[in-house]
């Protein structure tokens, strides 16, 4: 299922303002690329530009390719709205739907794609639950409100509700930084196992959480306020983390940004 | 939130219970000035309030059973309103028939049309229609109800034949919709004027409500791949529902006190017709207001009697609402 992202010359827009310029790099399936940066660099857009979640907000439009294996998801004539449905997102804050059980949360996505019959529902939200190692906290109440969860249980439903629909990529912005220490380790334990099966992008701000998680790291910066954000390298977490090649992922990573 | 930290912050341990009123004040946390004239302010408020309900009520109550009392006949079944005979005959049957059925028409048909008006503004219409729309519709909310009767019956009951008769020839076995081309001065039309007048309150409570809808719900449903309706469906939709209910009760209010719109258009007489198309009944309120100035004394403590079920049933209906908020309090995005 998890397919490669192949991003060649990506400048991003809203309306007149050119948040993100020239990006390009490859994601490779199976893998977590984790995308650090000061705030304010293009990361999450960058990010929401993996699956046209970017063009939601008004003004918001994008030039270059994004190849997932070979399809152009920026292509002519492609919906963005199958787009979302096979790169699923995760928040920076826990957005269960409200109004919606645990169940029916989980269940939320393949009721869009389609008719299921109630034992399949089940099947795929227990499994979907039991991936997102929530399954034992909440089994004994499906049909409470996914609200009346903890922060980090919420997390994880949404977790739970991004892999029920099978992505072939998952996205996730910030996903720990409202969350406390037990359960951050909770996800990024989850994480190493949900990179068997999917393609995992995450954008940080914690560096040790960068450095625990990912396979490959990608440092974004902006030359001053108001100017387009860059990629400034990408490669091998280890290597980012001990020996990077360009000066200012150096003094970022230590500390000695600015 | 205020007082709750406040009542922290200097409240004594609580091993030692506030016992002087000294203590007991500055756990309420009014010990400064402006605190002290805020509280009374917004406490007094509160009161005028209620009181001002009970004396409503009291005053209902009292006249309504001065005229209940001398009634001959059953003051909630009979089917008349006799008041200037010996003994006085008279009954609300009809009203209040008359005063749910126009309402319910009017809520039938005005909610879906409020709540897809709404949905248009926040979420479908180009930016810069917005604005002016709603304008529109806030328009619509400042005409004089007597105006909307006068409209009513110069303009909208002479365009109702055609419609009569077309739901008389292909509904009309139901009964509900038949019609002996009498003047189109019924329920119906009450209805549907009672559904143009109470729009623009109901569209604008939801479309304040629907703009309200945390952009991150939003995002859940698009980013499983939702459509712009299925959004609606999945995040707007179940956000904004007890705000719906709100606006719509609004509306309801509205629909069921109105008094000149109806007294203009429609037709009266006391009897229950089974065809909302053809003319007759009445409202609580049209019946008021056609008859208070010519009553008697008695006659006027007949009709505060029927003023008095019209409050009641108001207070039944937002009591009713209520509770169906309620029910589903943990369901809803205010904890989210």
């Amino acid at each position: 299922m998890a397919k490669r992202i192949d991003v060649s010359g990506l400048t991003a827009y809203y309306g007149s303002h050119k948040a993100i310029e020239d990006i390009s790099m490859t994601v490779e399936p199976r893998s977590v690329t984790a995308f650090i940066g000061p705030s304010g660099c293009g990361k999450s857009t960058f990010l929401r530009t993996l699956n046209r979640m970017h063009e939601v907000t008004s003004g918001g439009r994008v030039e270059g390719k994004v190849l997932l294996d070979d399809e152009d998801l920026y292509g002519h004539g492609i919906d963005p709205v199958s787009v979302r449905r096979e790169v699923g997102m995760v928040f920076q804050r826990p957005n269960p739907f409200p109004t919606m059980s645990i169940f029916d949360n989980v269940a939320a996505g393949l009721r869009l794609n389609g008719k299921y019959k109630k034992n399949e529902l089940q099947d795929v939200v227990e499994k979907s639950l039991k991936g997102a190692n929530l399954w034992n906290e909440v089994k004994d109440r499906l049909n409470k409100p996914g609200s009346g969860l903890s922060g980090g249980q919420q997390q994880r439903l949404c977790i739970a509700r991004a892999i029920a629909v099978e992505p072939n990529v998952l996205l996730m912005d910030e996903p720990c930084s409202a969350l406390d220490p037990i359960s951050t380790l909770a996800i990024e334990d989850l994480i190493g196992e949900l990179k068997e099966r999917f393609t995992i992008v995450i954008v940080t701000h914690n560096m040790q959480q960068a450095a625990r998680v990912s396979d490959r790291t990608a440092f974004f910066n902006l030359s001053a306020v108001g100017q387009p954000g860059r990629l400034i390298e990408i490669d091998d977490t280890e290597r980012i983390f001990s020996n990077p090649s360009v000066q200012a992922t150096e003094d970022y990573i230590s500390g000695r940004f600015g | 939130m205020d007082i709750s930290t406040q009542k922290t912050d200097q409240a004594p341990p609580p091993t030692a219970p506030p016992t002087t009123t000294e203590q007991k004040r500055a756990a309420r946390g009014a010990t400064r000035p402006g605190d002290r004239i805020f509280l009374g302010l917004s406490r007094g408020s509160g009161i005028l309030l209620l009181a001002i309900m009970a004396a409503i009520a009291g005053f209902l109550a009292y006249r309504a059973s001065l005229a209940i009392s001398k009634d001959d006949a059953n003051f909630l079944t009979a089917f008349e309103w006799n008041t200037g005979v010996i003994p006085p005959k008279f009954g609300i049957a009809v009203l209040a028939f008359g005063t749910v059925v126009s309402s319910v028409i009017a809520m039938v048909l005005a909610v879906p049309i409020a709540v897809a008006i709404a949905l248009f503004l926040t979420h479908y219409a180009p930016r810069r229609l917005r604005s002016p729309i709603s304008y529109v519709i806030d328009l619509l909310a400042a005409v004089p109800s007597i105006v909307y009767g006068l409209w009513g019956a110069l303009i909208l009951v002479p365009q109702m034949d055609g419609l009569f008769g077309w739901l008389d020839e292909y509904l009309g076995w139901t009964g509900i919709f038949s019609w002996d081309q009498g003047a189109p001065r019924s329920m119906l039309t009450v209805g549907i004027l009672l559904a143009i007048m109470i729009l623009p309150i109901i569209t604008n409570v939801s479309r304040e409500v629907f703009r309200q809808v945390p952009q991150m719900h939003e995002e859940a449903a698009l980013a499983l791949g939702a459509t712009r309706w299925e959004v609606v469906r999945m995040s707007v939709l179940p956000f904004g529902r007890s705000g719906v209910i709100s606006a719509s009760m609004l509306g309801l209010g509205r629909a069921l006190g109105e008094t000149m719109a109806v007294a203009t258009v429609l037709s009266p007489d006391f009897d229950i017709h089974a065809s909302l198309l053809n003319p007759g009944g009445g409202t609580f309120a049209q019946n008021i207001a056609s008859k208070f100035n010519e009553a008697s004394e008695f006659g006027r403590d007949a009709l505060i009697a029927s003023g008095l079920v019209l409050f009641v049933i108001t207070l039944l209906v937002n009591g009713a609402a209520r509770a169906i908020i309620a029910r589903r309090k943990e369901y809803s995005g205010a904890n989210a």
